[in-house]
């Protein structure tokens, strides 16, 4: 139900990572999702390059998993979220793995500190055992 | 049963005056026997389950569909000594606008009988106030003018409803206070349009004026300048950043000066987007010499713990350019005055 | 799987990546840069990326390991094109790529390997 003031969420596409060219297949509609939301090209290249990366963390590290894009409008904002769900095994230590990253000398290699600097939300969920949520969003700024 | 869609902040203003109309409502309603005598009580009682089963715009749809022309009378009336001294439009156009709120707000009171300004049955009302809030913005009507004649369509409705469902006190309130919360969402949505519209054009503004105070200049084969002047927030900063290098790569450029010169003050935020501006530069593979450090920015700098290492710095932008010249390769040089 | 081409100007090696590569591909053509600066003795590699709208960390770290492999081999490494864009969002990332050298363009990133192998 629509309400003034709220954000509303509307799923866009739903993207199975399972191999390599699911990655770039990802990268593509992502592209084509933020040009269609009017994002500045900067704006599209830093919201593609978070999803490679989480993309390949579902990949690699989560054993497989699907991501999820949803378009957003919130008034007269909008934006997109991608969702990455995985039942992998988890991360025991999300402070350090946000901490780490490719700068630190090679590190867990999880680029996750860098796919949320470069959106404008970002939000993780994991645990041993029980898989991984990570979400990122970003909003087309003026 | 009070319903509350999310609202922005300033809306909620407006609705808790709402709220407290609402709970004196209720309490006048329960509380006052002079206005429910006791028989008209017991059959409230009994007949209150029927209430709430019937639709509840019936009575209202009924109402307008009758008493149209009048209420647009006693409603237009209202205003038309106002709007017409201030000159801003014709009592033709009025009556035109009010008419046509009329008949939309009566069809979706028939299309549903959901009397929540927020549900999709209402969009043709909404779209109608969105429309008619811009169109009387360019007139000159402020927002406040522009709810106000929602609202008072209040008053000639009440009058309506009295002389018909006098007689039965409890629909009466029931009906007299949806059409209440009915009118007081819409009224406030046209203020909501107004404000929405004004952001828009000042975001545009914005965005022209970003774009006229960064130009980004060629000052030889390959040296590129870019004179920052004002102040530098974390938006403009950006712009610029992303100017300069579209430049750098439009013009093949292999040196830029950034010069500020112009700017009375540089914090941590700003000073990281210059660095990361060079960086970026750096791994196209262009080089960066920032220009025009006054003493007192060069003490903000050190303070801040800014690490300037690996970035040549000049305080003149003249300097900056002789040493932009020795690196693409060229030299001034001042032919000798002949004896 | 097809592979990324290629050429060979001289004693230097240039490769236009043109497409969206998939890990795999990437891996393939490090692969192959290594085996041909061997086989062709080159000593200069231009990688031209000006067709790439994402770097994202396994490329950067792939190109990254290239041009640290080529310098073991006696052969400099050059990128040249990079999108600004691109640009901006590995700064944000933080991928320095450091250790290769970069160039505007195709032409100035000749004139450099020429001009340090002199």
């Amino acid at each position: 139900m629509m309400h003034i003031g709220d954000v509303t969420e509307t799923l866009a596409a739903e993207v199975g990572l399972r191999s390599d060219e699911e990655i770039v297949r990802l990268r593509q509609i992502v592209r084509d999702h933020a040009i269609a939301q009017g994002f500045s090209l900067v704006d599209q290249t830093k919201f593609v390059t978070a999803a490679s990366e989480l993309a390949r963390n579902t990949l690699q590290y989560g054993g497989g998993g699907d991501a999820r894009l949803s378009k957003l409008t919130n008034g007269v904002r909008v934006g997109l979220r991608l969702l990455f769900v995985d039942q992998g095994p988890g991360i025991a230590d999300i402070e350090r793995a946000l901490r780490d990253g490719f700068t630190s000398g090679g590190g867990l290699g999880l680029g996750l500190g860098g796919a949320k600097r470069l959106c404008d939300e970002f939000a993780i969920q994991s645990e041993p055992g029980k898989g991984t949520t990570v979400s990122i969003t970003k909003w087309k700024l003026r | 049963m009070y319903h509350c869609p999310a609202l922005l902040p300033w809306r909620q203003v407006g609705d808790a005056i709402g709220f407290l109309r609402w709970h004196f409502f209720t309490q006048l309603r329960f509380h006052s026997p002079l206005v429910c005598p006791l028989w008209s009580n017991l059959r409230w009682q009994v007949c209150s389950g029927d209430f709430m089963d019937t639709p509840k715009g019936a009575a209202l749809i009924d109402i307008l569909s009758r008493h149209r022309d009048t209420l647009l009378t006693d409603w237009l009336n209202q205003h038309l000594s106002i709007a017409l001294r201030r000159g801003l439009t014709t009592e033709a156009e009025m009556r035109e606008q009010f008419r046509s709120f009329l008949n939309v707000f009566t069809d979706a009171l028939q299309r549903g009988d959901i009397l929540d300004a927020s549900r999709p049955e209402w969009e043709p009302v909404r779209a109608f106030l969105a429309d008619m809030s811009s169109h009387r913005a360019r007139q000159g009507f402020t927002p406040v003018e522009t709810a106000t004649f929602v609202f008072s369509l209040k008053q000639p409705l009440y009058a309506r409803l009295r002389a018909e469902l006098g007689d039965n006190p409890a629909v009466l309130a029931e009906v007299s206070w949806n059409v209440n919360l009915l009118l007081d969402a819409l009224g406030l949505y046209t203020t909501e349009v107004f404000q929405r519209s004004r952001e828009s054009i000042i975001a545009r503004q914005q965005e022209e004026l970003l774009e006229l105070s960064t130009p980004v200049v060629q000052l030889w084969e390959g040296v590129l300048a870019l004179p920052l002047i004002g102040t530098l927030d974390s938006a403009r900063t950006q712009v610029v950043m992303e100017s300069l290098l579209q430049k750098i790569v439009e013009t093949g450029a292999g040196i830029a000066i950034i010069d500020i010169t112009g700017v009375p003050t540089v914090d941590t935020l700003v000073a990281q987007h210059l660095l990361k501006t060079v960086a970026a530069a750096r791994l196209m593979g262009a080089d960066c010499i920032i220009s025009g450090i006054r003493p007192q920015i060069a003490q903000t700098i050190v303070h801040l713990g800014v690490d300037l290492t690996n970035v040549t710095t000049k305080s003149t932008l003249a300097d900056a350019f002789i040493v932009a010249l020795q690196r693409t390769g060229s030299s001034i040089s001042t032919p000798s005055a002949a004896a | 799987m097809e592979r990324i081409p290629i050429l060979r100007m001289g004693n230097c090696l240039i490769v236009a990546i043109q497409v969206d590569m998939h890990d795999r591909l990437a891996i393939a053509l490090q692969d192959d840069l290594t085996g041909r600066i061997v086989k062709d003795k080159a000593k200069g590699v231009l990688i031209d990326i000006s067709a790439l709208d994402v770097v994202d960390s396994f490329i950067g770290r792939m190109i990254s390991n290239t041009a640290a492999m080529a310098t073991v081999l006696d052969a400099e490494t050059v990128v040249v094109g990079m999108q600004p864009s691109v640009a901006i969002t590995l700064v944000e990332l933080g991928l320095t790529l450091n250790g290769v050298s970069t160039a505007l363009n195709v032409e100035k990133g000749m004139a450099l390997l020429q001009k340090r192998r002199r």
